[in-house]
């Protein structure tokens, strides 16, 4: 153990440039977004579940959407409050919530998920029309 | 370990007890779910069905190749297709061509010269027994049970062309660039496609599922019918039952559901 103060300073150093990401940005995490509402979306005030269901859950009720649509043909959507809804990304999500860039990308950025529904999807149907 | 009569009795208790908490875990687990009741998919009231559907193209009512141009707009026009100069880019899901090609080893020497120089609507057959789906490695492209349209499911198509090698009608396209660029006028109701996905006629299934017929037999003012092939009362069967109808390399055995009035 002739190296005792060799390893020791080696071992410090390591662990400063391995924790260096977290010391360096500590207390600074980056706010958690805020989806913004379109007032249209604000006067639904429901979408087509709960806003916790919806934040949580939205992909897996679209690929649910997506299969049943193209592969099954059943377009229609009956919520548990028994409200119907066209099962539609484009149609029917993107109505209400037709700021893409305040909505949907600020959560999907922060997140670091790249979805590609608009590289087929047209972002707002409604608002180019 | 010594095993007395206690210590095995004690033992079976604590294991009659262990059996008992799957039924109370299930019971909790069940309780949290339905806090929120359940949502219910279904088909539109006014989806048109039929076992397979099936067109009849009566060409004697086209007289030259400027008669399909309003249909094949109208098709291309609300589905997004493309359109491409380059003829190896070409996207299409419907449009004319000539006897010969359409109905290659039908075609004799000599032939009528009113059916020579007719233009002849072709489009996805919606075969009853589709190669395409058969080499699809991804079932993108499947046969839909409910109602016999061959459809595409863009999501997964990996673009590997098979199903573009085993159709032999020609149907399918492939898209080689970003087609967003080359689409005129947009419809915003209906999705474009990406670059690196094949793609064709879906019997304009978005329409039926709310009550419409297709956009071709829409705008074909009565030369295009639509109906269910195993409906005999249906308006597709009157006309094969009363006209002479051929179809497309009837002899590979796909069985196409798209007839034509000679």
């Amino acid at each position: 153990m002739n190296n005792k103060t060799l390893i020791v300073t080696g071992l410090v150093i390591f662990l400063i440039i391995v924790l260096f990401p977290f010391w360096y940005m500590r207390g600074k995490a980056a706010p958690a977004p805020e989806p913004e509402l379109t007032p249209k979306a604000k006067a639904a005030q429901v979408c087509v579940r709960s806003t916790e269901y919806m934040k949580a859950e939205h992909m897996q009720l679209l690929d649910v959407w997506r299969d049943s649509v193209v592969r099954e043909g059943k377009r229609i959507y009956v919520n548990p409050q028994g409200k119907e809804f066209d099962m539609s990304l484009s149609n029917t999500c993107l109505d209400c919530h037709s700021n893409k860039a305040e909505f949907c990308d600020r959560c999907h950025n922060y997140a670091s998920v790249r979805p590609y529904c608009w590289s087929c999807h047209i972002e707002n149907p409604k608002e180019k029309t | 370990m010594d095993s007395s009569r206690r210590r095995i009795l004690q033992l079976l208790g604590v294991s009659a007890l262990a059996l008992t908490t799957k039924p109370v875990f299930n019971a909790f687990a069940k309780e949290a779910v339905s806090a929120e009741a359940e949502s219910v998919i279904k088909a539109g009231a006014q989806a048109l069905k039929a076992k397979q559907w099936a067109m009849v193209i009566d060409t004697r009512k086209f007289k030259s190749e400027a008669d399909l141009q309003p249909l094949v707009e109208a098709c291309h026009r609300i589905h997004n297709v493309p359109r491409l100069q380059n003829k190896r880019h070409e996207i299409k899901w419907i449009w004319g061509t000539r006897y010969h090609n359409a109905f290659p080893g039908k075609a004799a020497q000599f032939v009528a010269e009113s059916v020579e120089h007719r233009p002849f609507l072709v489009l996805c057959n919606h075969c009853e027994n589709p190669p395409c789906v058969r080499a699809c490695p991804t079932k993108a492209t499947f046969k839909r049970e409910s109602d016999g349209i061959v459809l595409m499911d863009f999501h997964r198509c990996i673009g590997c062309r098979f199903c573009m090698a085993a159709c032999p009608f020609g149907a399918r396209s492939f898209n080689y660039r970003d087609p967003r660029p080359f689409i005129a006028e947009t419809n915003k109701e209906f999705p474009t496609r990406m670059k690196g996905v094949v793609e064709k006629c879906n019997f304009c299934a978005e329409r039926l599922a709310v009550g419409r017929l297709p956009a071709c037999v829409e705008a074909s003012r009565g030369a295009l019918s639509f109906g269910d092939l195993y409906d005999s009362e249906s308006k597709v069967r009157k006309l094969i039952k009363t006209n002479y109808t051929i179809r497309r390399k009837q002899t590979l055995g796909t069985e196409p559901s798209v007839y034509y009035i000679v």
